[in-house]
């Protein structure tokens, strides 16, 4: 059985609950698993990881790697790779890990898949599936090693429970000299939002085109959400329109989200849509149209006017707490 | 400045059973910025590049009736992964030593989001991926570019040479004009095989089989917002 090593994505000093999720990937896929935390005073993110069942909890520290740029992080990771002898590398799917893991593939001599959601047996060797066309078909892909490299969707595989036993922690020496040093870091847009982020959130709102502008948009979607402790959420169209920041674009192209709950007012549900919120476990259609495809998709539907049908649910849902 | 822009045949909306091929959409957004840098003065050059059989030629048109300068085709039918374009690609880098490489953030047939940041990684070049803005420094050593995370935007400066990945919110690309296309006849298209680069390109990836997705069970309508209330509560139990 061979080792894999796993990268994980912090929040601050936080370590991201749903880059996790690759670890369930782990363990369906055998073997024994390296956790690896980049940046810098990682403390209280490497310690709340040592429940996790893994070989080694691995650290690379320091004040060069304070920020995820890819050309410094990519080449830490291919020195972990080979520090730790793993044989498949892998991360939850985001920006994050699309930016550095590709990258770090091509260091490793190794091919790559991109968002897996299955693994399965066939002829002697682990193949894995992924979507493709937006989400409208799943391929089975084998992919040749020595070294494999992966992003898989996080709702395609579970968050292990904690064990009693606790892994060792890791060191890997880091030569900032040696680092590359063609990117530097400018700014980051703060986060104003206090709701939860779209890729953690057990409930999601969204809103499409018919909500006219950004201030309506804010009231009704941002205050259903904020009832039900949401995440807030957008189609293409609407950020195009400037009623969303877009980072809220849910889609093929934008977030993947699968949340237990996903609200969506004023959604028809294109193909590039629907590809990002299948994997919700229920999804309630507020729409006018009776034949929108997200209508046909729902789990719950509400054929109605939405400047109606929401701020009444709004008020419902706040009698009930 | 020369500016290379990748870009990849794919069918329309990225669906299985379109019949018409389309410049990627993402790729079609770097096109269109590699015109504006050359536009704005800050390029000479925009040699556009893609890799397929003779029918991808007709993509190579519309990049050059976009008003990019010349085209090459990569002559290669096999099904390619990233990786394996990625090293098509530094060949083609290697040969034309441009100062910027532009292509989009993914393909929207099969979405893997790979071939800029390998084709950066075997270069050992910056990467600027997710690009919304490219602004390049007085002296163009250096670019400024802001990217799109999960979390936000994120400025970053890379020292040139360097790749960018271009994002939905970059540009708008034109679109093709009648004179564009008359120009475009007659600039050039050059063929190259992986043989004349040297490059083996053998894919490391094998699609094995391609199904449906399991779909999801057709739905209730809802009378009221009561009764929508009263079954997330109590058939779904989710609030």
């Amino acid at each position: 059985m061979g080792r894999t090593l796993i990268l994980m994505e912090l929040d601050g000093r936080r370590v991201k609950r749903s880059s996790l999720h690759a670890v369930g990937f782990a363990r369906r896929l055998g073997g024994d698993y390296v956790l690896l935390v980049i940046g810098h005073h990682l403390a209280e993110a490497a310690t709340s990881l040592v429940g996790y069942g893994a070989e080694t909890v691995l650290t690379a520290d320091d004040p060069a790697l304070a920020e995820p740029l890819a050309d410094r992080y990519a080449q830490v990771v291919v020195e972990a790779a080979r520090a730790s002898r793993a044989d498949v590398i892998v991360a939850a799917a985001s920006t994050f890990s699309k930016d550095i893991l590709p990258r770090a593939a091509a260091l490793l001599d190794a091919a790559m898949l991109t968002d897996v959601v299955g693994l399965e047996p066939r002829d002697g060797q682990t193949v894995f599936n992924r979507p493709i066309n937006a989400g409208s078909r799943i391929a089975t892909v084998a992919l040749e090693g020595p070294v494999r490299v992966l992003t898989v969707r996080a709702s395609a595989f579970p968050v292990p429970d904690q064990a009693p036993a606790e892994s060792p922690m890791g060191r890997l020496a880091v030569e900032a000299d040696a680092l590359p040093a063609g990117t530097r870091f400018v700014s980051r847009q703060q986060r104003t939002s206090t709701r939860p982020d779209l890729g953690e959130a057990r409930v999601v709102v969204a809103g499409g085109r018919p909500l006219k502008d950004a201030a309506t948009f804010e009231k009704l979607i941002g205050g259903l959400a904020d009832v039900l402790g949401a995440a807030v959420g957008s189609t293409r169209a609407a950020v195009d329109a400037g009623m969303a920041s877009n980072d809220l674009q849910i889609g093929q192209t934008g977030r993947v989200i699968a949340a237990d709950l996903y609200i969506a007012a004023g959604i028809s549900g294109s193909i590039q849509h629907l590809a990002g919120v299948k994997d919700c476990r229920v999804i309630v259609a507020i729409n006018k149209d009776p034949e929108a495809p997200l209508v046909k998709a729902a789990t719950y539907s509400l054929i109605g006017d939405l400047f109606q049908a929401v701020p009444e649910l709004t008020e419902a849902l706040k009698k009930r707490t | 400045m020369k500016i290379l822009v990748t870009f990849k045949s794919v069918p329309e909306n990225g669906a299985a059973e379109a019949n018409t091929r389309v410049i990627n959409p993402f790729d079609a957004i770097a096109v269109e910025e590699a015109l504006r840098l050359r536009e704005r003065g800050e390029a000479a050059e925009v040699a556009a590049v893609t890799i397929g059989e003779p029918a991808v030629e007709e993509q190579c048109r519309a990049a050059l009736a976009m008003g990019a300068d010349r085209c090459i085709r990569i002559d290669d039918a096999r099904p390619l992964d990233p990786y394996a374009v990625a090293r098509i690609l530094k060949a083609v880098v290697d040969r034309e030593s441009p100062g910027m490489v532009l292509m989009g953030k993914q393909a929207v047939d099969d979405d893997c989001g790979q071939t800029g940041q390998m084709l950066a990684g075997l270069l050992g070049w910056p990467q600027a991926t997710f690009a919304s803005r490219i602004a390049l420094a007085a002296g163009r050593e250096t670019a400024e570019c802001t990217r799109e995370t999960d979390a936000g935007l994120e400025v970053i400066e890379v020292r040139l040479p360097a790749v960018f990945t271009a994002d939905l919110r970059l540009n708008e690309p034109r679109y093709v004009s009648l004179p564009g296309l008359v120009k475009a006849r007659k600039k050039p298209i050059e063929v190259l095989t992986c043989a004349q680069l040297g490059v083996d390109a053998r894919p490391r990836t094998a699609l094995l089989a391609v199904a449906a997705p399991p779909q999801r069970a057709g739905g209730a309508v809802v009378a009221s917002v009561d009764e929508l209330v009263l079954k997330l509560r109590e058939e779904a139990k989710v609030i």
